[in-house]
């Protein structure tokens, strides 16, 4: 144990090197591109936000089940088959036939080939279920059918919210799918998501729609509030114009009102159906609804034939700003509630990074010390080891561009407590070993060998605990095991490359003298 | 050399109290969950205005409709905690500050906020407890390849013992279990794990090397061969822990203390436990022998 050649000698150092000169990039600024990497910090040291969004496809699944009643009916009316008591509850669509026809409807939703019923050849399932139970028929999402929806749903959700975050210029969001039906959002240096919170929380449904006062509208109508909740009107359901129509949108000032209003510009069809809407609804009033609310519903006065026009509804500087935003970026499939927020504010963040950082300084200090006292000479080749150690973790970290949290920080202090360990046994070995043995460099050299398994024992066990965590372990609670974690291997090289290195020098110089260690 | 050995019995009762006196907290008093297994809101406000304290800042929380809230002051004077139970109102951090702007002016800075829902609490609940789990599992996997299951059972009884006594502390002294307490019950683990795996290294040496020393005795120099680097190392550990205790920020605080006292109870039991195991067993030279043989 302990031979080293020329070459490893060489290596050792090299690496040392290289590693103080990485980890030092984080503190002064290179013009080489290979060492201009940083550690990033993470949220609970940089401050920002985190926020976890769940997607509520249900929504979804009653809309597109009461979509399919009327494809159902229409479908087998072609085929002279009469649906009868068609309903959807529970997210479940029932309906009988009569008893002639049953085999064929099983086959219809049964058949690979089925029109109704999408079939997923790579997962062998359809898209619906059906089941029969007293004469009734079921239908509901298969699993698969599930899967395929609110994937589909988290897709279109994640450009939305992307859209709507990129409006707002937060720096360097992170915006992450989690599951199939979640998405992650961090943004760091946020300290009031209040608005972000806002914006997220609204679908964005907008759709243009008259007044009717008679309920037979051939559409059905609906009875809605308005936005300030002061009145309520009832609306026909046939939409004229949807949020999906609109190219761009901006608040503006209106000068003659003085009021501020959210214009908007059209697309092609949508200019086309806006025209036509109000020149054969001169008098009407025009509904404007967001989200099952009415924003305002104003009397057509004119035909408005150029594609372009004005909402206004009483809206602030702010909240015309804030619509604009959300009519640009388009609706979400689905609403979004947010599950799970961590907020923390700058000064908080500086603060923890200063209370870690004087925790790192003295109980590095207090451990450097303690081993000093404790062996001397060995002591302090097992402090250059430790040192040497830190360079490494942080070089690691810095190389890898990893995230540093607060827990992150407290890693490393455990594993300066903890890596001076393996010197321990080694030492204490040794000096077990010079009780039998005269001859320095045979006890020195058994020592070694002799605690090795020891070592690897104690150093596994954490090991197991550290990758359990990271693979566990959320947020903050990863960058602890992150940096427990690798400071195990950058505590082993240390301890058997650099503290052995300096060992077997000193030894070599000192092999005849008494009471070594 | 100390002679561990003549205080086995005693320690023996002394371990099996602090696991059932533990375990009775557990079930009776049970542990003080965080809003992370819990879920609900946290906020920790720093006000500028030194005449707002804790009983001020509860009397006018209270009227807000806000369930159970609890107030504490964190750290210092002018830093306060503020938790309250899962709200229907989206908006309601919103509310507080402007409530709180009103009534005492515009005199706070909102440090931190969080909030868990019930369901993403259940899952970090569940997530913990399968995390701890998986790593008693792993460990117990990792002692029966390396060693003879006397000195497992040993190995594993001392690990039980360190993470039911440090949540029975937890329990006692009603410290709040969060996430970071979850990463530090696993530190402890493998801490606790290493310790007792040096001690059974060296004993397992000496079973081979003494064939007429019986357990009992060999145990005891087992222990005090290798007692200044379980001293040593505990100590290095305990100074760097410390240090994070008392200077590492508030948050640190739980996850450090937790820490000290499994480091503690770890030294402890791979002294105690883990040896009395090995004696209770009657581990001999025949144990490890037969084990050779086989391989």
């Amino acid at each position: 144990m302990l031979n080293f050649s020329k070459l490893r000698i060489f290596f050792v150092t090299l690496i040392s090197l290289l590693f103080i000169l990485i980890s030092s990039s984080n503190f002064f600024k290179f013009s080489n591109e290979l060492l201009n990497k940083k550690i990033n910090l993470g949220l609970d040291l940089q401050g920002g936000s985190y926020l976890l969004l769940e997607i509520d496809n249900s929504p979804v699944i009653e809309q597109k089940l009461q979509n399919l009643t009327i494809t159902i009916k229409n479908y087998f009316k072609e085929k002279n088959i009469r649906i009868n008591n068609i309903k959807l509850l529970d997210q479940k669509l029932s309906f009988d036939v009569e008893d002639q026809f049953k085999q064929v409807i099983i086959d219809v939703f049964t058949d690979e080939e089925s029109d109704l019923n999408p079939y997923y050849p790579r997962f062998k399932s359809h898209q619906l279920e059906i089941s029969e139970e007293n004469d009734i028929f079921n239908i509901e999402y298969s699993k698969q059918g599930l899967v395929e929806l609110k994937t589909s749903s988290q897709d279109q959700a994640l450009e939305i919210v992307r859209r709507r975050i990129d409006e707002i210029g937060t720096n360097e969001p992170n915006i992450l799918k989690r599951g199939n039906d979640r998405i992650l959002v961090e943004l760091p240096g946020l300290d009031d998501p209040m608005r972000i919170k806002s914006l997220l929380g609204k679908t964005a449904n907008l759709t243009f729609r008259f007044v009717t006062t008679n309920t037979e509208d051939s559409f059905g109508s609906e009875k809605l509030k308005y936005e300030d909740g002061s009145e309520e009107a009832i609306v026909s359901k046939r939409i004229i114009l949807s949020g999906d129509n609109l190219l761009d949108a901006q608040p503006r000032m209106n000068s003659e009102t003085n009021e501020t209003v959210v214009s908007f510009t059209l697309d092609r069809v949508g200019a086309k159906r806006f025209g036509k809407a109000t020149s054969t609804g001169i008098g009407k009033q025009l509904a404007i609804v967001l989200d099952g609310k009415i924003i305002s519903a104003p009397v057509i006065r004119d035909t408005i034939a150029s594609g372009s026009g004005q909402i206004s509804g009483g809206f602030t500087f702010q909240s015309a700003t804030d619509l604009a935003l959300l009519l640009r970026s388009g609706a979400l499939p689905a609403p979004l509630n947010i599950i799970e927020e961590r907020t923390v504010g700058p000064d908080l963040g500086q603060d923890s990074i200063n209370a870690g950082m004087i925790a790192l300084a003295i109980g590095f200090l207090l451990v450097i010390l303690f081993i000093f006292f404790k062996y001397r000479v060995f002591g302090l080749i097992t402090n250059i080891a430790l040192i040497i150690n830190l360079f490494l973790l942080v070089g690691i970290l810095t190389i890898f561009e990893a995230t540093l949290t607060l827990p992150g920080i407290a890693g490393i202090i455990l594993t300066v407590g903890m890596a001076v360990d393996a010197n321990v046994l080694i030492f204490e070995r040794i000096k077990e070993e010079l009780k039998d043995e005269k001859n320095n460099l045979i006890a020195f050299d058994s020592g070694y060998t002799k605690s090795r398994t020891a070592i690897l024992d104690a150093n596994i066990t954490t090991l197991i605990a550290a990758i359990i965590l990271f693979f566990m372990g959320s947020g903050p609670i990863k960058g602890f095991s992150l940096t427990l974690g690798i400071g195990i291997f950058t505590t082993l090289f240390s301890v058997y490359f650099i503290a052995r290195l300096l060992t077997v020098i000193y030894v070599i110089k000192n092999k005849e003298k008494v009471g070594l260690i | 050399m100390i002679a561990f050995n003549n205080h086995y019995n005693k320690f023996k009762i002394l371990s099996v109290s602090l696991v059932v006196i533990s375990l009775l907290l557990l079930i009776f008093k049970g542990l003080n969950f965080g809003i992370d297994f819990k879920g609900g809101t946290l906020i920790e406000l720093r006000s500028t205005d030194s005449k707002i304290n804790v009983s001020s800042l509860r009397d006018n929380l209270s009227q807000m409709n806000l369930g159970d809230v609890s107030v504490k002051k964190f750290g210092n004077e002018t830093d306060f905690l503020i938790k309250f139970e899962n709200n229907e109102n989206k908006n309601i951090i919103e509310e507080i500050k402007l409530n709180l702007d009103k009534s005492f002016g515009n005199n706070f800075n909102f440090r931190r906020v969080e909030n868990v829902g019930p369901k993403v609490s259940a899952e970090l609940l569940r997530s913990g407890i399968i995390a701890i789990s998986v790593a008693l599992v792993l460990m117990l996997i990792y002692i029966w390849i390396r060693f003879e299951w006397q000195f497992s059972l040993g190995a594993i009884l001392a690990l039980f013992h360190d993470v039911i006594v440090t949540l029975g502390l937890f329990s006692l002294l009603g410290l709040e279990i969060n996430l970071s307490i979850i990463a530090a019950v696993l530190t402890i683990v493998g801490y606790s794990m290493n310790d007792t795996v040096v001690i059974f290294d060296r004993v397992r040496e000496n079973l081979r090397k003494y064939s007429d020393i019986k357990i009992f005795d060999l145990t005891n120099i087992s222990i005090n061969e290798t007692l200044s680097r379980t001293l040593i190392t505990s100590i290095t550990t305990l100074l760097a822990l410390l240090s994070i205790f008392f200077f590492g920020g508030e948050i640190l605080r739980g996850f450090s203390l937790a820490m000290i006292f499994g480091v503690i109870f770890g030294t402890y039991s791979s002294i105690y436990i883990a040896n009395t195991v090995l004696v209770s067993l009657r581990v001999s030279q025949k144990t490890i022998l037969k084990e050779d043989e086989k391989s």
